[in-house]
């Protein structure tokens, strides 16, 4: 791999940028790798990556149906954040953020982390309250986390109307959070991998899994049978399909989740403000462009693309709050499948198939967890057992009652 | 935005409705005798189903009734709209092919 400086900067600027080495290689699946993840999303990526980087486990293949990147992965807001309720969350999370931090430098290319602090504005008593709890836990658990009064949320953003049908009671600050480039964590962690000998597959769909006696031993794929002593499944909105090939089900149920974006304009927005109760995270690309984060719809579906009502119900609070974008056209809209569990944490563990791991139920807010969930999800199909980061996590806690209910504690989505 | 046709109030616009999920999952004759697993399975574990999904709707903002829709998640097609208890309808609905929604079968 050429490595990415200021000297081959000006070594191709010479060449009239013609001379590029391809990121990554598109090669032939081989018949049988000892690791195949399924889904080249930015978690799919990392968990080969970290394979191959820190387990000694290059054999590996990443098969992806679509483009690399092309799901939830370059989909999404982008916000990173550490400051969940519960111990276990903080855990996946804060690992993830401390790996975000030296991110581009390991992977030697620029993902853009910007930690520019992110803001979830408190609008009611309740809101206060919640904050409060959770503020409280986030410093227990040695992560940051501030409480900013009324006046020093307008010192951020001079702009925000604070005394609205959404009055702004209070926040809380993270200033470690941020955003980051989600096509460039995707491309980051492809590139890095392929180097360490990692096949990326793109445009091959896996259809089945071989199974001899519940032990998996291979997928089929759109371009034939591909054999694997492990299997890492890592589809997102699509594990329940997944799962069902392998004869099991979820507990998770698909939704489409929309995001719009502005035209670009001049800086304005230099953190990340969300609004858990009245649905409005808001953030400015560096391209100029606001880049807004709706709800999700609350019925099952595939079909990659949201009802009208749902922007709605997220436009109207953008307005109210900034009353400065009320002017402003928005661009672009789409919607990502996002897999949402009921306790709104996700899901890392065995599987009743031996040697089948499944990674999902990141739902509505699993961009920030890219590389820790990649990490510890790499350690775990190493080892054949769980990362005790990942452990809390097994599928089994719908069974036992353990559950991590971030939903119900911080009722913010992303 | 979907329209969807509520077996007492006839076509209504898609907010008028709450969606709740999976259809005809039977709650346990007895629940005692159900141990982790089965009781698990019983309320989180869900088909989630790329294609035809059965599902539960509610008309919060009308009749306040409930009843089943049956709904293709790939395109959001509604093939059928039914009462509870009604069995589950089968594709295709009408003789002609098309659906309850009067959408002709293409
Ligand atoms: C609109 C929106 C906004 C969001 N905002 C945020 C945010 O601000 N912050 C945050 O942290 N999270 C956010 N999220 C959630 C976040 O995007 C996801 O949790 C995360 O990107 C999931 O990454 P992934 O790699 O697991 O999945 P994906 O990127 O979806 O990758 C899964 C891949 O699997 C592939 N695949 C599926 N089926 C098969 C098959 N049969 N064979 C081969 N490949 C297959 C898909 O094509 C896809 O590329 C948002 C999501 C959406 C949709
Ligand atoms: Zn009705």
């Amino acid at each position: 791999m050429n490595r990415y400086s200021i000297f081959s900067l000006l070594r191709n600027a010479v060449n009239y940028h013609q001379d590029w080495q391809r990121a990554w290689r598109s090669p032939d699946p081989k018949r049988e790798y000892d690791v195949v993840i399924v889904g080249g999303g930015g978690h799919g990526l990392a968990t080969a990556y970290y394979l191959a980087k820190e387990c000694g486990v290059t054999n590996v293949a990443v098969i992806e149906k679509g483009w690399i990147g092309g799901g939830n992965t370059g989909r999404n807001t982008t916000i990173v954040r550490s400051n969940y309720l519960y111990d276990e969350s903080a855990g996946i999370y804060e690992h993830a953020l401390k790996l975000w931090e030296g991110l581009s430098q390991e992977l030697n290319y620029n993902v853009m982390f910007s930690p520019r602090g992110l803001l979830h504005l408190a609008h009611s008593v309740h809101d206060m309250q919640e904050i409060g709890r959770r503020g409280s836990a986030i410093r227990l658990n040695g992560i940051d986390s501030e409480f900013l009064s009324p006046a020093q949320v307008k010192e951020m953003v001079p702009f925000i109307n604070l005394d609205c049908r959404y009055p702004v009671m209070g926040a809380l600050l993270q200033r470690r959070g941020g955003t980051a480039r989600h096509d460039a964590v995707a491309w980051g962690y492809a590139r890095a991998a392929d180097d360490l000998g990692v096949d990326i597959i793109q445009n091959c769909e896996v259809t089945g899994f071989r199974i001899e006696d519940n032990v998996v031993t291979g997928v089929d794929t759109s371009r034939g049978m591909i054999g694997a002593k492990k299997v890492g499944c890592v589809v997102a909105g699509h594990c329940s399909v997944l799962a069902s090939m392998a004869g099991f089900r979820l507990p998770v149920e698909s939704v489409p989740l929309q995001a719009l974006v502005s035209e670009p304009i001049k800086p304005v927005l230099d953190c990340v403000v969300m609004s858990g109760s009245v649905h409005a995270y808001i953030s400015q690309s560096d391209k100029g462009e606001l880049v807004i984060g709706a709800g999700s719809d609350l019925y099952n579906s595939y079909s990659q693309r949201g009802s009208f009502d749902v922007i709605e119900e997220t436009v109207g609070p953008v307005v109210e709050l900034y009353p400065i974008f009320s002017r402003m056209k928005m661009l672009r809209q789409w919607g990502g499948i996002v897999d949402v569990t009921v306790d709104r944490s996700p899901i890392l563990g065995t599987t009743p198939v031996k040697n089948l791991f499944f990674n999902c139920g990141w739902g509505t807010g699993g961009f920030k967890a890219t590389p820790g969930s990649g990490h510890v999800f790499a350690h775990s199909i190493a080892r054949g057992e769980m990362h005790p980061v990942a452990e809390p996590f097994s599928i089994n806690r719908f069974n036992t009652g353990a559950l991590i209910d971030e939903g119900a504690a911080a009722a913010v989505a992303h | 935005m979907l329209l969807i046709e509520c077996p007492w109030c006839g076509q209504r616009d898609q907010t008028e409705f709450h969606p709740h999920g999976e259809a005809h999952i039977a709650r346990p004759e007895d629940p005692d005798a159900l141990d982790e697993a089965a009781w698990g399975d019983y309320v989180f574990f869900r088909k989630n189903p790329k294609g035809l999904h059965y599902e539960r709707w509610v008309h919060s903002h009308g009749c306040r009734r409930w009843f089943n829709v049956m709904r293709d998640t790939v395109t959001d097609h509604i093939h059928a709209s039914y009462k509870p208890g009604d069995p589950k309808p089968e594709l295709p609905i009408t003789a002609d092919g098309g659906d309850t929604t009067g959408t002709p079968k293409t």
